[in-house]
């Protein structure tokens, strides 16, 4: 019954989106105030019958109703509540509409806003918004409807799964379901995929904004960015947190020792991550200057049309082979559809090409709007490579017929020396001034972070000489570091001096007022220490692996690793856990007791090992339980990581985000964005030709 | 000129490469270590697990692959020997690196080319832009005519660069 319902609402969802869709559309175009003020409320509307629809399928994964393929498949008497809730994304049909329901909830919130300014605008903001929430809703009520039931055919004794009955089917229900799959069963379940689909979903709002300015005429002022410039912010956000927290996950779970594997599924998400990071740089030339602007709309769509991608690659399996590609009718959907939001948004800005030319003009190479571009190109050029590193397996199979690996190597030999590049213009950037910069006064300004950094980097080089590799990076990091760190304290000396403030309230004076300015500088530090993470993780990991019995050590730098003993025990969740006693030790003093496990699923016949670290602010040290002799537990194998400076990029990713929040702080000026009006008052709404 | 003293230190440095590379391969008496098949496999990947180095895997069948690598190594083999020896059997879909020759190299030419693509179209807007602020100027505007800005913002903002200064 309760299904019947969560369908029914889906259903009520997809006719409210198309009626949106086309009401935005035809209101717009004819000047129909009352159609437009109907097509909204059906927009508005979408979020309630999805959460009713969303509520639903989570109580069926709740109470185990496995008459339901989807809950049948991802839930289980063994898993918790907790990891119940959560199966609600741990599979297609369940995780689409939860990505529905997430971008319903910003829709929502957008018709929500005052439309006072841009009521011209909410017609087709509303129409293409709404056009990918009907494909979404459309997908998932008819090609991965997470409501369809099993049914048993008696006559070909075969389990179907179909929302109606078929022909000769008896209704159907498993005794226990199939459960998350393994390395999903953890408390990072809820971090890593909400935020990540939150980030995604959130980029509906500026390319919405982008497009129906496109669509009026009204592009080539920037009204559409300032107004999206706090919704992109919170999806770039959402959508940076859900890179740290996957990549921490990852670190936890996967057993592999790193954070970042250059994974299809990782790529797919930092590729619209770089574009969308490009874009809220290069908005900053088209609302001071007044350039860029066919870049921008370039930009955004490239962005939306990438979370689309990046759904289309982690959701239709396309990554494992393009044999998965047409096993449903999921894959060519997603294609068609991405296809058709990428080209038709082209479409739409080509016609408006020759309104969009920019106020002025590039006046010196040497300028921040001139950095900003070649920070835009090299932005594009890693999502480029990283795009052709992700698909070119894909390629390879459809040209050659096999696949090729594409590792780790490539990705790090072609994007590490863009990734610097982006590094030395974050530290300069901020130096080099609008229109135009004179040479000697830019070396006048960086000659104290330069010679600090190399000072820096000289003491660091000396520590690890045993890398003389890694002594470029940390002069990087260093540099970088100190350039932005001036920049703070060039700030807060001309508040001192003009106001006579103590340093520390001239410090919090000088970010409050300017938040965005200086909030975007704590984001850059943020980054800076993902930087250092990431020199550790290249230049100074370590691994060694060894086979011990009772007693015995295993070296790695200055810890040794004793094993104690080993056992075996049942544990929740159907696993049999295998767990090793061990004590690490610094030199000749222990430091901690470590326990690395692993986990073996029985029912899916899927191991998972466990890692036991011993965490510092220098480094990890990552233990690994991988095989044991099976007689006796006589004799036992662990691979120990030891990862220098890894902590620094977890912690750095809490500075992005404190960063994120003092750039999008509302100010008093600013606080009127953050009303909301249930019936604003649309009666006037002029015509607009559709373009 | 004198070739000697050049000829002297190559031969040193092929000697001191070659102790080392025989030491590096003998390791000890216990060669190969677990140490010694992992280094091989990190650059291996296995045709039925996507995405998961050889070094890392858990599967039955990477184990066994690298219990493979492993006499393969105790037998006296390279790790280059080792590495083609996979390739030769399952493909060039075992390597973690794309081949820089044939279809392959595709994967690495494209970036690079878009790259320089994308730098030298930055380079020539760049040009365009500044030359077409140049012939649109009026002849008599030079850069030292002030700029047209009300005399109290000039002023506010002579004040805010000496604060800054």
């Amino acid at each position: 019954m309760l299904a019947e319902i969560g369908w029914f609402a889906l259903v009520m969802a997809f006719g409210l989106s198309v009626y949106a869709t086309l009401g935005g559309a035809w209101g717009g175009a004819r000047g129909r105030p009352a159609l437009v003020a109907s097509a909204r409320n059906a927009c508005l509307l979408v979020f309630p019958f999805l959460t009713i629809s969303v509520g639903a399928l989570v109580y069926s994964l709740l109470r185990l109703d496995f008459s339901l393929a989807y809950v049948a498949d991802v839930s289980s008497r063994a898993m918790s509540n907790f990891l119940r809730v959560t199966a609600l994304w741990g599979g297609q049909q369940g995780s689409l509409l939860f990505w529905a329901w997430l971008m319903s909830a910003y829709l929502a919130a957008v018709m929500l806003r005052r439309w006072d300014g841009d009521r011209d605008q909410l017609p087709y903001v509303i129409a293409v918004a709404t056009l990918t929430m009907a494909f979404f809703v459309g997908v998932v009520l008819f090609i991965s409807n997470p409501f369809a039931r099993l049914w048993h055919n008696p006559m070909t004794q075969e389990i179907v799964s179909a929302v109606f009955r078929p022909a000769g089917g008896m209704p159907y229900a498993a005794q226990d379901g199939g459960g998350l799959n393994p390395l999903l069963r953890h408390f990072g379940m809820i971090g890593h995929p909400p935020t990540t689909y939150l980030g995604f979903t959130g980029f509906v709002v500026p390319y919405a904004f982008g497009i129906a300015a496109l669509l009026t005429g009204k592009a080539g002022d920037d009204a559409w960015i300032r107004s999206t410039r706090r919704w992109t912010l919170f999806a770039w956000a959402f959508l940076s947190l859900g890179l740290i927290l996957g990549g921490r996950w990852a670190y936890d779970v996967l057993g592999w020792g790193g954070f970042w594997g250059w994974d299809p599924v990782e790529n797919a998400m930092l590729m619209p991550w770089l574009t969308a990071t490009a874009f809220l740089h290069s908005v900053m030339i088209q609302e001071r200057r007044g350039m860029l602007k066919i870049w921008n709309l370039i930009l955004i769509v490239l962005t939306y049309a990438l979370a689309l991608f990046g759904t289309f690659i982690t959701r239709t399996g396309v990554v494992g082979s393009v044999h998965a590609f047409a096993r449903s009718a999921l894959g060519p959907a997603f294609f068609v559809f991405i296809g058709v939001t990428f080209l038709g948004s082209m479409g739409v800005l080509f016609r408006r090409w020759k309104d969009l030319r920019g106020e002025h003009e590039l006046e010196s190479a040497v300028s921040r709007e001139g950095v900003f571009l070649l920070q835009n190109l090299l932005f594009l050029a890693i999502t480029f490579a990283v795009f052709w590193g992700t698909v070119f397996p894909l390629l390879s199979e459809l040209a050659t017929g096999t696949k090729i690996t594409v590792g780790p190597p490539y990705f790090k030999q072609v994007t590490g020396p863009l990734f610097a590049g982006l590094l030395f213009l974050m530290g300069f950037a901020p130096l080099i001034a609008w229109r135009k910069q004179g040479l000697r006064t830019l070396g006048k300004a960086a000659v104290v972070p330069v010679l600090g950094s190399l000072a820096v980097a000289a003491i660091w080089g000396w520590a690890h000489r045993m890398h003389p590799a890694s002594i470029f990076a940390l002069w990087m990091v260093s540099l970088v570091l100190l350039l932005v760190l001036y920049e703070f304290w060039k700030g807060i000396q001309a508040r001192v001096r003009s106001h006579g403030e103590p340093p520390w309230t001239a410090a919090l004076r000088l970010v409050g007022r300017n938040r965005r300015r200086y909030g975007g500088y704590v984001v850059h530090l943020g980054v800076l220490m993902i930087a250092l993470g990431f020199v550790g993780d290249t230049y100074f990991k370590q691994e060694t692996q060894g086979t011990l019995a009772a007693g015995e050590r295993l070296t790695i730098g200055e810890y040794s690793l004793e094993f104690q003993d080993l056992q075996s025990y049942p544990g929740s969740d159907g696993r049999e856990i295998v767990e090793a006693s061990a004590r690490l030790y610094r030199g000749d003093k222990q430091v901690a007791d470590l326990h690395p496990r692993r986990d073996f699923f029985v029912v899916q016949e899927q191991p998972v090992t466990v890692p036991a670290v011993y965490s510092t602010f220098e480094q990890d040290v990552y233990v690994l339980l991988v095989g044991w002799e099976p007689i006796g537990f006589q004799s036992t194998t662990f691979k120990i990581y030891l990862n220098p400076l890894i902590n620094w990029a977890w912690l750095g990713g809490g500075v992005l985000i404190v960063g994120v929040l003092i750039a999008g702080w509302p100010t008093r000026a600013t606080a009127s964005e953050l009303t909301y009006q249930l019936r604003p008052r649309l009666a006037r709404t002029p015509a607009v030709g559709g373009g | 000129m004198d070739r000697k003293p050049l000829l002297v230190a190559a031969w040193l440095l092929a000697a001191v490469l070659i102790v080392a590379a025989a030491s590096a391969q003998e390791g000890g008496e216990d060669y190969p270590t677990d140490d010694d098949v992992n280094r091989v496999a990190k650059n291996l990947y296995c045709p039925v697990c996507p995405n998961t180095p050889l070094d890392v895997c858990e599967t039955k069948a990477c184990e066994d692959w690298r219990a493979q690598i492993r006499d393969q190594l105790a037998a006296g083999w390279t790790e280059e020997r080792v590495i083609a020896y996979f390739v030769e059997q399952y493909g060039e879909r075992v390597l973690a690196e794309p081949r820089r020759k044939g279809f392959t190299s595709l994967v690495w030419i494209l970036p690079l080319i878009a790259i320089s693509l994308g730098l030298t179209g930055l380079g020539r807007v760049m040009r365009d832009w500044r030359r077409t602020r140049r012939s649109d100027k009026a002849p008599d505007e030079t850069l030292k005519s002030s700029p047209a800005l009300p005399p109290d913002v000039l002023d506010r903002i002579e004040r805010e660069l000496k604060e800054i200064s």
